[in-house]
């Protein structure tokens, strides 16, 4: 039978979407070392334009610019921290998605620690004040000794005195 | 008086997050500020085997706009270049990735704001400058330093606020 032959075609239809949308192929398949590089690269740096995308992911056209110059960058022999160094020296720390250790990102590296340590503090603070259980307080020792007696030995427990426990009863209508 | 904290908190958790409403996230601090600008010679538009560098510029305070044919912004702009600012201080355009080649015919047709704009189809330069939207605006000092970096376009309110006070410093 001949049923497959539209199924066919049906993925002949899809084939075009699993090709590359849009950019025109780069300059990048003479050199795939260098590709690699620029690629684990450009992942820990932000596009600029498009401020939640990496440099790597970002199909904006500066990112294609940044890339280029990057690539270029690579090729006249600069170091991985050179370059990052070059586009920081224009673009700021901002562009880095782990920025560097110093007075103005130290809420940023240690807020999240000392949220965290304010959490436990708060935590402990209020497991301390709960030490005590609420309502202990005031009954009396005789009533407390009657207790842990009945909970060692519950035969004793004489008949009528306590009921099995229930449903509890109805609210009642306080209006 | 315990039982206000977690109220006060509120407020200033809410006052964070209100103020937070009228930050800029395009508005990124430029790290080129008090650094040289930097070099380049780019052809000027509309000028055939013309072409302009900021070394020309030495012991003058220019700026130097950032914008491109296709950003409507840029275009408004062009009209405050005209009236406001061109006749206080000199206005050097860099022209970003006109791919289209649309620049030339627009300033001949609308008239050029720029003492001089320069072509960057590449948009290399602009790279080096940290331009990531149009308009951008540098301020340039006399020894050809970066004074000040303005994101988006110059209104009248933003050139008397944020530009005349510190160009009267600069020309002091």
């Amino acid at each position: 039978m001949r049923s497959w032959i539209p199924l066919l075609l049906v993925f002949a239809f899809l084939v075009p979407a699993t090709l590359p949308a849009s950019q025109p192929a780069l300059p990048n398949a003479d050199d795939p070392v260098l590709e690699a590089r620029l690629n684990t690269l450009a992942a820990d740096l932000r596009c600029v334009v498009c401020q939640n995308e990496t440099l790597a992911e970002s199909r904006a056209s500066l990112a294609l610019d940044l890339r280029e110059e990057i690539r270029e960058m690579m090729r006249a022999g600069l170091s991985d921290t050179a370059v990052v160094e070059s586009l920081v020296d224009r673009y700021g720390d901002f562009v880095l998605y782990r920025p560097p250790l110093k007075p103005l990102t130290y809420a940023l590296w240690g807020g999240p620690a000392a949220f965290l340590f304010i959490g436990f503090a708060l935590a402990a603070a209020a497991l301390y004040r709960r030490r005590a259980i609420p309502g202990t307080e005031d009954i009396s020792p005789d009533t407390l000794a009657q207790a842990s007696r009945l909970l060692q030995h519950p035969d004793s427990i004489p008949s009528g005195s306590v009921t099995e426990p229930t449903s509890p009863s109805p609210p009642q209508d306080t209006r | 008086m315990r039982r206000w904290i977690p109220l006060l908190l509120v407020i200033a958790l809410g006052a964070f997050l209100y103020l937070g409403l009228f930050l800029n996230p395009k508005e990124v601090p430029s790290p080129l500020v008090g650094k040289p600008a930097p070099e380049f010679t780019l052809p000027v538009v509309g000028r055939p085997g013309e072409t302009f560098s900021p070394a020309e510029l030495h012991g003058q305070v220019w700026l130097l706009n950032i914008w491109a044919p296709w950003c409507a912004i840029c275009l408004k702009e062009h009209r405050v270049f005209r009236e406001l600012i061109g006749p206080e201080v000199p206005v050097y355009g860099l022209t970003w990735k006109d791919l289209d080649r649309e620049a030339a015919p627009l300033l001949a047709r609308d008239g050029n704001p720029y003492v001089k704009a320069v072509d960057d189809v590449e948009g290399r330069v602009a790279i080096r400058y940290g331009v990531t939207v149009t308009p951008e605006t540098f301020v340039i000092d006399r020894a050809g330093v970066i004074r000040m970096k303005h994101v988006g376009p110059i209104t009248p309110q933003v050139w008397e606020q944020k530009f005349r006070p510190l160009l009267r410093e600069l020309r002091a």
